[in-house]
């Protein structure tokens, strides 16, 4: 038998498969179909599979090196502790999505063509939304939409931009790109709206605090970091990135803090992380790209053990506002637990993930003399720790007690957090197994004395700055509210634009139908003068003046006879 | 029937906590007297560099966030009008 057929088909038509089974037998199933996958990745030899001849153009389904792999696995582990997490869920809709959303983005990642790519690149739009739908709000409808919306363009620049591309280059391969070339400036932004770059990045905090508690889980892992991967494959080293990513890396930080939904402060954070990557794409070097996934990789995991944890408290206090939470260390211990470790995650503490592979980016920028983005990046550092690392625990566990008393979450949540926690320090501790998948040779030392205590300084000293706020009220509580961000374009001012342009358009189509309708009558006024029963043209004329005027005719032609034989 | 009292319910125990975070942070700022940092940066080798950015930086984040709540904060409703 063969296994060089793409893993995708799996996860797709496994999780199509999970509404013939009930009870126990589709939990097992759902967390099956992982595993296989992974076995299936495993086994598959490097190299292209599933080649498809299109009109003029080879199609490479399932393309297999190293940078495809690490994307590959990591999705597929976040696949499997989603299978976990989701196991109490009775919502078979949101956990068929959730298997054909983690499938295309694995398609998506092993695609070798752009076509392939866009195939794909849509279908993860399509299937990521019902887990926003599912949470069955008009909110939750409304925000669904716009995310549709946005993510369907994303796909129509990448189709429009491959065009251009093809027709100039001659070759649907997806391989690295240049600005220059025609079309590929669409396919940038194309897989800028997915990373979230600035002004492009609102459908993200917009929609995923608005989905089902488990959902959000799923789409804080495939979407954005398949864009990561799309850039990494096609604009390493881009310079413009640089500063696309120090831009990411920082302005959400200043949302983080204000921001009342908690698990939309993790949106924010979601994005500061990425600029982290962004920067890594774009200075491009070895070590740089080498940061950049890992980070990817670390950070899909501890960011999905921060929704969790979040989504845990939804589930069962009903709400995730920092303003209605606090002191639930009481109820959820474990949660709690959990929660801080992802905290520390990525917050980049020593023996934890974000540690080992958010260094690289740094000293990769340092290396290439960018030290204005270093200072940038490291006050992303601090912030992070601030408002992620700090402010997520703090307000949802700690901070004044709400006096809410809840039920610990459920166990198959807590072991799907468990293992994501264990991933967490297991890479911390252990970086070695996740450098050797990296696609370049590693040959970089997290764990020096002087990098230990500078980042143990920066943390503690941001920790110190929060715990100083705190005590002397200078922090800005927790308040009910809604921050405008660049949504505020579309939700607001678009909005007003079109509907003034309704009206005008109404006013333009009523005035146009009285001219027509006016000039329409004076048209029947004129028809009618002529043709109404009593019309010259149309009214009943006497035999007798019909036969005057036969007379008339005849005596003139006799006239005119009789002058033409007497000229 | 009183509920059980935690860890942070005493005021104590959090001004506890409190002084020892600040306890160390003043050992880990000591740890520039001893250990060398090797840094790519000269600027980063100044003494208590991270610390001081770390608290600094973060200071000036609340601050300006502050300051950004002014401008961009709305009731919760707003868009749904």
């Amino acid at each position: 038998m063969t296994v060089n057929f793409p893993t995708a088909l799996i996860l797709i038509f496994g999780g199509l498969l999970l509404p013939f089974f009930n009870g126990w037998a589709r939990k097992f199933w759902a967390v099956c179909v992982p595993i296989f996958s992974l076995i299936h990745l495993l086994v598959i030899p490097l190299g292209s599979f599933g080649i498809i001849s299109f009109l003029d153009y080879s199609l490479v389904t399932f393309r297999v090196d190293k940078l495809s792999l690490l994307f590959g696995y990591v999705f597929l582990i976040a696949a499997f502790i989603n299978a976990i997490y989701a196991m109490h869920s009775k919502d078979l809709i949101q956990q068929v999505a959730t298997f054909v959303y983690a499938g295309s983005a694995i398609g998506a990642v092993f695609a070798g063509d752009l076509l392939t790519l866009f195939v794909f690149w849509e279908l993860t739009a399509v299937s990521s939304v019902i887990l926003i739908w599912a949470r069955r709000t008009n909110k939750a409808y409304a925000s669904g939409l716009r995310y549709l919306i946005t993510h369907l363009l994303s796909g129509m620049l990448l189709l429009l931009g491959t065009i251009f591309y093809v027709k100039s280059k001659g070759t649907i391969d997806f391989t690295a790109m240049n600005l220059d070339q025609p079309g590929v400036t669409l396919i940038f932004i194309a897989f800028g709206v997915k990373c979230a770059f600035p002004l492009l990045h609102n459908w993200m905090h917009d929609a995923y605090p608005e989905a089902t508690d488990i959902g959000t889980v799923a789409l804080s892992v495939f979407s954005t970091k398949l864009g990561i991967y799309a850039l990494a494959r096609g604009f390493s080293g881009t310079e413009i990135l640089i500063i696309i990513g120090a831009v990411m890396a920082t302005f959400p930080i200043f949302y983080a803090v204000i921001e009342n939904d908690l698990r939309r402060v993790l949106t924010y954070s979601l994005n500061n992380q990425l600029g982290f990557m962004v920067v890594g794409i774009g200075i491009g070097t070895e070590l740089a790209i080498n940061g950049a996934v890992a980070h990817a990789f670390a950070h899909i995991i501890y960011k999905s053990l921060l929704f969790m944890s979040m989504g845990a408290v939804l589930l069962r206090v009903g709400t995730v506002n920092g303003s209605d939470l606090g002191g639930l260390y009481k109820s959820m211990p474990w949660t709690t637990g959990f929660c801080i470790v992802g905290a520390a995650s990525i917050s980049a503490f020593p023996l934890f993930s974000g540690f080992v592979a958010k260094s690289m980016i740094m000293s990769a920028a340092l290396y290439q003399d960018h030290i204005l983005v270093w200072l940038v990046l490291l006050f992303a550092s601090a912030g992070v720790f601030h408002h992620a690392g700090i402010k997520i625990p703090f307000f949802a566990f700690f901070a004044h007690d709400s006096g809410i008393r809840c039920k610990e979450a459920p166990t198959n949540m807590l072991v799907a957090m468990a293992i994501a926690a264990a991933f967490c320090i297991g890479i911390g501790c252990f970086p070695g197994m996740l450098y050797s998948l990296l696609p370049y040779p590693v040959s970089y030392e997290p764990y020096t004395t002087s990098h230990v205590l500078s980042q143990l300084q920066l943390l503690v000293f941001s920790a110190l700055a929060f715990a100083v706020l705190m005590r002397n009220g200078i922090y800005p509580p927790e308040l009910k509210s809604v921050n405008l961000d660049s949504d505020w374009l579309y939700r607001k001012i678009l909005k007003r634009i079109l509907i003034q342009l309704n009206e005008k358009s109404f006013s333009i189509y009523e005035s146009t139908c009285l001219f027509i309708r006016i000039q329409l009558f004076l048209l029947y006024k004129k028809i009618r003068h002529h043709h109404h029963p009593a019309g010259l043209l149309a009214r009943n004329w006497p035999t007798s003046s019909m036969v005057l005027w036969v007379a008339l005719m005849l005596a003139s032609y006799l006239i005119i006879y009789f002058f033409q034989l007497n000229p | 029937m009183s509920e059980k009292k935690y860890i942070f319910d005493s005021a104590k125990n959090v001004t506890t906590f409190y002084k020892a975070l600040w306890l160390l942070g003043i050992l880990l700022i000591i740890g520039d007297l001893i250990i060398h940092r090797h840094e790519e940066l000269k600027l980063a080798e100044i003494f208590g560099f991270y610390g001081i950015y770390g608290f600094v930086g973060c200071v000036i984040l609340v601050l300006v966030a502050k300051v950004l709540r002014k401008i961009v904060m709305r009731d919760e409703e707003y868009y749904d009008r």
